[in-house]
């Protein structure tokens, strides 16, 4: 197509039809100040901060939803566009509660960093912030709606990315505020607490509900014996918290200052992934050879247990029964490693460093624990590693690199690539085809289940079987499964489903900003880990083989459905405010 | 004053197709079918430059045109009879008068640019336009004036009758679009403009009642009858609806060119009590407020827009000199701060630091800086807003500060000349 010739700031460029003055600005190297616009979403137009002039109109144009036209002339940065913006951004600013010394976005905010770039010297408009309460209601996420700007990115996440349509816009004009259904808590709504929300919140307003102190203290407790876990997804991305490039590979840091700050044990949730495969692998051949329900969906991620019990609840019986990882982590240390270490399950405290702000309340779901003892004590988010390492003062950059501990610490290339979406498929699918055919899988990377699109699907011969499987993450996605399956339409043997886009990599406690182009170099760092893997297939994992030997004795067995399986539960009675 | 849109008004029976087609009705769609192509009818419509009278007065014909460019299949008519501007009841008159007038113009332009399928939302506080409409359509089904193959021409068209709760804002084009889709009325930003991408992301046509009802006059009796209505630059007839201090309030049919003078003195019998004038207020809530200086203006849109204000949807506010500039501005501009949606920045968050300004100057603390903040509100407010309704907002602030400063200044200075505002900080004496 024919390009467009524009003016920007007395500079001609040619950009092809359809571009918005936003992109063509950057393409000349200014960078037009957005709140709102976000890579990833759809253009909204609602902050007007990245307004310009446009020789000719009268009023500004938005940058972010103007496309060129043949021999605009625009100017960015006049007196009058920059008196404007800092007018708007008053606004703003006049209606949100500026405490940034103690805010969680303190030094990672998008308006912070705009009211320094656009040199805001004076807050010149009377305050009118609501001081409405926090809602803090859930184990998983915090709304703090005084520091609300009203982009609307929270909402098109919740509703059009994950289907879930938690919050939305209530109440017109001023009053305009961004809540669940009739102004309830989070907790009272079907939210599954994925934290999309956080991620693409540019303030402080949306936030996970913070753990650190709870592990502080228990590692200050000489009666405790504490050990921890870390999630496949979070040694990929931490290092980004430090100013290191997206997709540095963190692991032997991690562990290293877990082990300085006096953590007993430093394991490795990999280790269950590992496990998972085996009990779920198992799990599918089961249901095939006995004609189980079909398709079986994967379990592992919490947001997409609570979406299918909120919404789907005739479908429950499609999911395996496996904990996920960090679950069955806990339960083998209050019982397994207690035996074996000689110590009583109450005295272990199990904490684990997470992706994800819903695993702060799959730990406290009722069916989680043995005995009197949850599995999991205290989950923390990889947002929330990176402040204990700041607290502690310690230089994470600096850090040698040491390995896990053994046992829990031994894991395989396929545990590692869990972290993305199809990593579940790819791991499980190295397994299956080893223990049905007994043939040694040489091609090991099922290239076309990985990256970052919402659904993949592929068949694999295993024996004389041709199993079908597909893959899908963001729930909106899996709700067209879901769908499909309601329907008998879904000819699949085995679906993973993880409830964030990209996987665990783009979860809710991970990072910020997390955008698309982020996620893909995340990706690339979760197979990374893979290939340097001494072991790649979680069957020839040792420490499993010696786990089944020593306890378990066998892949669904007695003590497998004890310890590693679970069950679930119809929450579509409290989902009242259902919306599609 | 004119009759020519509005002749049929009061004059037929509004539910008697044989009343209307003894007196014309039809003859433009008839014509229209018979013996134009699609394409005649937009230009004739061009050549009457007809301009829309909901408030833009975009050309109509030229707006045709750019649906009826659109290739897609599926494409729709809208008839914009939401009426919320507060003083403007003008396209009740049409819709009450005449229905059979309006729903024509729609199925003329319907038949302009390929659309098969044609809305009319009305505002909810309109029941009985909305009960009138809903019986006109079923008789002209019964007759075979609108399903399939009307009048046993290749043009088929069927029309749905929505109405909107009451948002302000819901007239707005892209906000009835999202609203006809049953969504919150909120607009969209623009571009893409509804011709290209309107309802359910099709090509469609919005237009005035008395935009539509204008229509089968112009095909039936041809653009140059039309054209001998009005000034060089605004042809026709425009209906304003005047209320206010005024004698004879109401709608009246006037031909552009009449001065407001004449509108005011002569066909409204001036002011009540004949009392002194103030200032009118042109084109509704969000028009411009003009001072008696200028009154020898011109209805007309050119020269209109020469002082930078618009007619608006034609209503008429006339205010004597017993209004306080202050206590008016803070009237409308908490009308505004209620009927936002809410979306943008500006127009959700500048109405109440206005009104939090003009309180000020009201109980007395008022400044030099709060006449500032107004001003920079108002101007950022019309400058920046997503849509038309908070571009307009501002527009009588901006001009009551212009044309009476000295006002404002006043209630700076401790006092207001017309005793409405009391500065002992107890609110209103009256008002
Ligand atoms: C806040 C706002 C309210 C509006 N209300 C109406 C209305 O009630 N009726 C109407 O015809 N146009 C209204 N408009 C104008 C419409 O957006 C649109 O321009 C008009 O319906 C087009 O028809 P026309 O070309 O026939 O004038 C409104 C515009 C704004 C910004
Ligand atoms: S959200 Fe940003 S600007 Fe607001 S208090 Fe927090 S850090 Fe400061
Ligand atoms: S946590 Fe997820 S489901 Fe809950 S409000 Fe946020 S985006 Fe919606
Ligand atoms: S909570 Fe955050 S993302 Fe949601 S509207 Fe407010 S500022 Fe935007
Ligand atoms: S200008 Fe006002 S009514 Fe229009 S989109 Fe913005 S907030 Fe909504």
């Amino acid at each position: 197509m024919d390009k467009i010739s524009i003016i920007i700031d007395g500079k001609k460029v040619s950009v092809p039809p359809d571009t918005t003055i936003l992109e063509a600005a950057r393409k000349t190297q200014i960078n037009i100040p957005t709140l709102c616009y976000h890579p990833d979403q759809n253009v909204k137009g609602n902050c007007r901060v990245c307004i310009v002039e446009i020789a000719g109109a009268n009023g500004f144009a938005a940058a972010c939803c103007t496309t060129v036209k043949e021999g605009m002339e625009i100017k960015t940065n006049t007196i009058r566009i920059r008196e404007a913006r800092q007018m708007v951004l008053n606004l703003i600013l006049a209606n949100h509660n500026s405490q940034c010394l103690s805010c969680k976005r303190n030094g990672n905010c998008e308006l912070q960093t705009l009211s320094q770039e656009l040199n805001i010297e004076e807050e010149f408009l009377d305050k009118v912030v609501d001081l409405l309460p926090i809602d803090q209601s859930n184990f998983s996420i915090v709304r703090d709606q005084t520091k609300c700007i009203k982009c609307g990115r929270c909402i098109e996440v919740c509703n059009d990315v994950q289907g879930v349509g938690a919050i939305y816009n209530v109440n017109r004009s001023c009053d305009m505020k961004i809540a669940p259904a009739y102004e309830k808590g989070l907790s009272e709504v079907p939210c599954v607490y994925c934290g999309q929300c956080i991620n693409v919140c540019p303030v402080g307003a949306i936030y996970e509900k913070e753990d650190t102190k709870e592990v502080w203290r228990a590692l200050e407790d000489p009666n405790k014996h504490v050990v921890v876990q870390i999630a496949p997804a979070v040694r990929v991305v931490l290092g980004e918290e430090f100013g290191m490039e997206t997709g540095s590979i963190v692991t032997g840091k991690i562990v290293s200052f877990l082990k300085r700050i006096g953590f007993d044990k430093v394991f490795d949730t990999n280790f269950t992934a590992d496990l998972t495969i085996i009990e779920e692998g198992n799990e599918l051949l089961h249901r095939i050879k006995s004609g189980g329900k079909l398709p079986m969906l994967t379990s592992c991620s919490p947001g997409w247990i609570r979406y299918i019990e909120f919404f789907y609840p005739e479908l429950l019986q499609h999911l395996s029964t496996c904990k996920s990882p960090q679950q069955m982590f806990g339960a083998l240390v209050k019982s397994y490693y207690a035996e074996k270490m000689g110590l009583k399950p109450e005295d272990i405290v199990v904490v684990s460093i997470m992706p994800c702000t819903a695993k702060k309340t799959e730990a406290k779901r009722e069916e989680m624990h043995l005995n009197d003892y949850y599995d999991v004590d205290i989950v923390i988010t990889t947002r929330e590693l990176a402040k204990m390492v700041r607290e502690s003062r310690i230089q994470l950059r600096e850090l040698e690199e040491e390995d896990f501990d053994v046992p829990l610490g031994l894991s395989t290339g396929a545990a590692a690539v869990f972290g993305a979406t199809g990593g579940v498929m790819e791991a499980a699918l190295r397994t299956v085809y080893e223990v049905v055919t007994g043939d040694e899988l040489d091609k090991i990377d099922f290239k076309n289940l990985r990256g970052i699109a919402g659904f993949k699907e592929a068949t694999i011969p295993v024996g004389d079987l041709d199993v079908n499987v597909a893959v899908a993450n963001g729930l909106k996605n899996a709700k067209i499964l879901l769908d499909l399956i309601k329907e008998g339409k879904a000819n699949y043997h085995f679906i993973e489903i993880m409830c964030c886009p990209g996987g665990c990599i783009g979860g809710g406690g991970q990072p910020i900003p997390a955008t698309n182009s982020i996620k893909e170099k995340r990706i690339e760092a979760i197979y990374q880990v893979d290939l340097q893997s001494e072991l790649r297939k979680s069957h020839q994992n040792p420490a499993i083989k010696e786990l089944y030997e020593e306890f378990l004795i066998e892949p669904l067995g007695e003590k497998s459905h004890k310890l590693l399986h679970t069950h679930y539960i119809d929450r579509s009675k409290n989902n009242k405010d259902k919306r599609d | 004053m004119k009759s020519f849109v509005s002749k049929l008004c009061g004059k037929i029976m509004p539910l008697s197709l044989k009343e209307y087609r003894e007196h014309g009705g039809f003859l433009g769609l008839e014509k229209a079918l018979f013996y134009m192509s699609p394409q005649e009818v937009i230009d004739e419509i061009k050549e009457s430059r007809l301009r829309g009278r909901g408030g833009a007065s975009f050309p109509t014909g030229v707006k045709w045109q750019l649906v009826a460019a659109e290739g897609d299949e599926e494409k729709y008519v809208v008839c914009n009879a939401d009426e919320g501007e507060p003083g403007t009841f003008k396209d009740k008159a049409l819709l009450e008068g005449c229905p059979f007038q309006v729903i024509e113009g729609l199925m003329i332009s319907a038949y302009a640019v390929g659309a098969y399928k044609g809305y009319i939302y009305i505002r909810g506080e309109y029941p009985n336009s909305i009960d009138l409409f809903k019986k006109a359509i079923n008789i002209l089904k019964k007759e075979g004036y609108l399903g399939e193959n009307i009048l046993g021409q290749n043009f088929s068209f069927d029309i749905e009758v929505r109405s909107g709760a009451g948002a302000y804002v819901c007239g707005e084009e892209t906000a009835l679009i999202e609203s006809i889709e049953g969504n919150s009325g909120s607009s969209r930003f623009k571009p893409p403009y509804p011709p290209n991408c309107g309802l359910w992301g099709k090509p469609t046509l919005v237009n005035n009642v008395e935009t539509l009802a204008n229509i089968p006059l112009i095909i039936s009796q041809g653009a140059e009858e039309f054209l001998k209505l009005g000034t060089k630059g605004s042809k026709g007839t425009k209906l304003i609806s005047v209320s206010g201090n005024v004698v004879n309030k109401g709608v009246f049919e006037v031909e552009f060119g009449i001065s407001l003078r004449e509108i005011i003195y002569d066909i409204c019998g001036g002011l009540e009590g004949n009392k002194k004038l103030k200032f009118i207020q042109v084109g509704g809530s969000s028009g411009a407020c003009l001072p008696e200086l200028l009154l020898d203006l011109e209805l007309d849109f050119d020269e209109f827009k020469k002082h930078n204000i618009g007619i608006g949807s034609g209503a008429i506010l006339v205010v004597d000199d017993s209004c306080c500039i202050l206590d008016f501005m803070r009237v409308t501009t908490e009308f505004f701060k209620h009927e936002s949606c809410g979306k943008c920045t500006t127009c959700r968050e500048g109405n109440r630091h206005i009104i939090k300004a003009i309180d000020r100057m009201i109980y007395g603390s008022g400044t030099e800086r709060d006449m500032q903040i107004i001003k920079d509100i108002a101007t950022i407010m019309r400058d920046s807003s997503l849509c038309g309704l908070g571009q307009a907002a501002p527009i009588p602030v901006l001009s009551l500060l212009k044309h009476f400063k000295d006002e404002f200044q006043e209630h700076i200075n401790g006092y207001c000349s017309t005793g409405v505002c009391n500065f002992k900080g107890e609110g209103k004496s009256h008002g």
